[in-house]
């Protein structure tokens, strides 16, 4: 099988999809790789299957509407490698990928990465135990297989996807506990101050509150200017206990689903080297681009959430633009040619973008988010507490590699992916510093573990490459 | 140990698929995760921390967290959320020992 294109795309999300299709129609070769077994990404996750089996209309128009990118990708003539993980790219343009058990390698002139967002890390206390899952979690497996959570389950957080989710279990049938709202109470200043986004983002805005006024009619309980929350329980979640106004109160859990919006997903663009900054407004680093999504590595291109948040639209934008931009890089599209065909990328980029400032100030994440308190785990695999990450700083250490080294905080398996926005949050109050100062983890391949097996297979000749 | 799952019962589809979750059958969804099976399976916890020993389960089911390691079909550490479930495949708790 074809192993070299013009083109190699690393995720199947919004993003990866319209860049294949863009791609394809500009005459480059085309290799989409994507861990999932289908395409659709986050947002449209298994939407040929929900749509065959009738569940689709339920999740609602905007699930829905990914059913024509995710069709127009089917029939663009690019290759789909599907249930692939990548766990190396090289600068160079070389993409690993496995199926767990065996490995192959890609070769791209362009390489785009489109690998998405994951969920902010909500460390609070009992946020280990079995139980306590992400708002994004249950989603996966709503969307998936039709699972729906228990009635005892509860939901805490904000964001945009907390009430999407609770509307959407409402919506299919299931009831839920309630849900423990984090938001801080009221319109910040800064929502206020980007109005303009506010007003184009009417559209956006109707819809949260048509989710909340379904809430309502299905009694569904919800709490509000809840200011803290923890897990209790022993081996496994069984109560619930949030704060408002100063004081505790508690309630009987089955689960817990957390959730304080996304970050990109930085690990590939790290491990490439590429440079990133940090957007204080998305409380988040992200890989610096132009406007046609290419990093400072010259093969390397991003597109979607994992260059900054700004949701299905905007990826579906970023990554037409970047297909025109890698054609215009290979030679094969002239500078007036992709002018021409960047203009209405552009315009639809800005109309979608439009809200995206108001949504940042609206949903900001809360400080004690970014620098938990001392007894709060915040590297999940090696169980590190803040306290640990606080006397390292107290001993010396000036920002995360040095803080991984004598803590071994981030060197378990998910290599810093959990708790990297927080030991950069922490380092950064406790030092009074900017968190672009502080830093954050060095990323090395592997992005995944590959068995032993599976790399030396990759060395003999013949196989793989 | 077993707890009754903080998920309800998934909705039955003509094409399930039947796997071994700690040796008792399981019917769960074609197209479920190994990790998805766990959870419909009502395992109180999937793993135990290799550095504390205490009890975890799947958090993110995106690939990120990596809490889903699991002994799948006797291979170590599998992503299990990231594991697509063939019939009959053998999920097992991963205990202790760091493996990766
Ligand atoms: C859990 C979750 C749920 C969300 N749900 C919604 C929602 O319901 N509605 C909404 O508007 N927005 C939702 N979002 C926000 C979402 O990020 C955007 O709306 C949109 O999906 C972004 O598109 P994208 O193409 O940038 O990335 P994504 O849609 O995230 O697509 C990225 C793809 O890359 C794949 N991938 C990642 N790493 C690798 C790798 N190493 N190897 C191979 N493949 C890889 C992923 O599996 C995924 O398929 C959700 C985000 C998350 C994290
Ligand atoms: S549940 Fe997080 S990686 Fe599988």
């Amino acid at each position: 099988m074809k192993r070299d294109f013009d083109f190699v795309v690393v995720g199947g999300g919004p993003a990866g999809l319209a860049a294949a299709v863009q791609a394809r129609s500009l005459g480059l070769s085309v290799a989409l790789v994507d861990e999932q077994p289908a395409p659709g990404g986050q947002i449209y996750r298994a939407v040929e299957r929900a749509e065959a089996e009738g569940r689709a209309a339920a999740l609602g128009a905007d699930y829905r509407d990914g059913l024509a990118l995710v069709r127009a990708f089917r029939d663009c003539g690019a290759v789909h490698f599907a249930s692939r993980q990548v766990w190396q790219v090289e600068p160079e343009g070389r993409v690993f990928a496995t199926d767990g058990r065996e490995s192959i390698v890609l070769r791209g002139s362009r390489i785009l990465v489109a690998v998405g967002a994951l969920e902010r890390p909500v460390p609070i206390r009992g946020w280990t135990l079995p139980g306590v899952m992400t708002v994004g979690a249950a989603q996966v497996l709503h969307k998936s297989i039709g699972l729906l959570p228990s009635p005892g389950v509860w939901i805490a957080g904000s964001g945009p996807l907390v009430l999407h989710f609770a509307a959407e279990v409402v919506a299919a049938g299931g009831r839920l506990a309630g849900i423990l709202d984090t938001a801080r109470g009221g319109l910040p200043e800064a929502a206020i101050a980007n109005a303009a986004g506010m007003l184009r983002g009417w559209r956006y805005l109707a819809r949260g509150l048509g989710y909340l006024a379904a809430l309502r009619q299905a009694d569904v309980r919800r709490v509000t200017g809840v200011e803290a929350v923890e897990a209790v329980g022993e081996g496994r979640i069984a109560r619930v206990r949030w704060r408002v106004n100063g004081a505790w109160n508690e309630a009987p859990a089955e689960g817990l689903l957390l959730h304080e919006g996304v970050i990109p997903s930085t690990h590939m663009t790290f491990a490439l080297g590429c440079a990133h900054d940090w957007d204080d407004a998305q409380r988040c680093f992200r890989p610096r681009t132009d406007d046609f999504g290419a990093t400072d590595v010259e093969a390397i291109l991003v597109a979607g959430d994992c260059g900054g948040i700004g949701g299905a639209r905007v990826a579906e934008c970023q990554g037409r633009l970047a297909a025109i931009g890698a054609a215009t890089a290979l030679g094969r599209l002239p500078v007036p040619e992709r002018e021409r065909l960047a203009r209405p990328a552009r315009e639809a980029l800005a109309r979608h973008r439009a809200i995206r400032g108001f949504l940042d100030a609206l949903y900001a994440p809360p400080p004690e988010l970014l620098a938990p308190p001392d007894d709060v785990i915040v590297c999940r695999c090696e169980s590190i507490t803040a306290g640990r990450i606080r006397e390292a700083v107290a001993l010396g250490c000036r920002g995360p590699n040095q803080v991984k080294s004598f803590t071994r905080c981030g060197m378990g398996p998910c290599q810093g992916r959990l708790c990297g926005p927080t030991v950069t949050g922490t380092i950064a109050a406790e030092l009074g510093v900017p968190p672009a100062q502080a830093g954050a983890f060095r990323v090395r391949p592997p992005l995944k573990p590959v068995r032993l097996g599976e790399l030396a297979a990759l060395a003999e000749p013949g196989e793989g490459a | 140990m077993r707890i009754d799952s903080m998920f309800l019962k998934p909705p039955e589809t003509a094409d399930a698929v039947t796997v071994e979750v700690e040796g008792r059958p399981v019917v769960v969804p074609r197209g479920a995760s190994a990790a998805a099976a766990a959870l419909i399976a009502g395992l109180a916890s999937t793993r135990a921390s290799p550095v504390t020993g205490e009890p975890r389960a799947p958090y993110c089911m995106m690939g990120a967290c990596f809490e889903c390691l699991l002994v799948i079909d006797d291979e170590p550490s599998q992503q299990g959320c990231l594991v697509t479930v063939r019939p009959g495949m053998r999920i097992r708790r991963q205990e202790g020992a760091r493996e990766l």
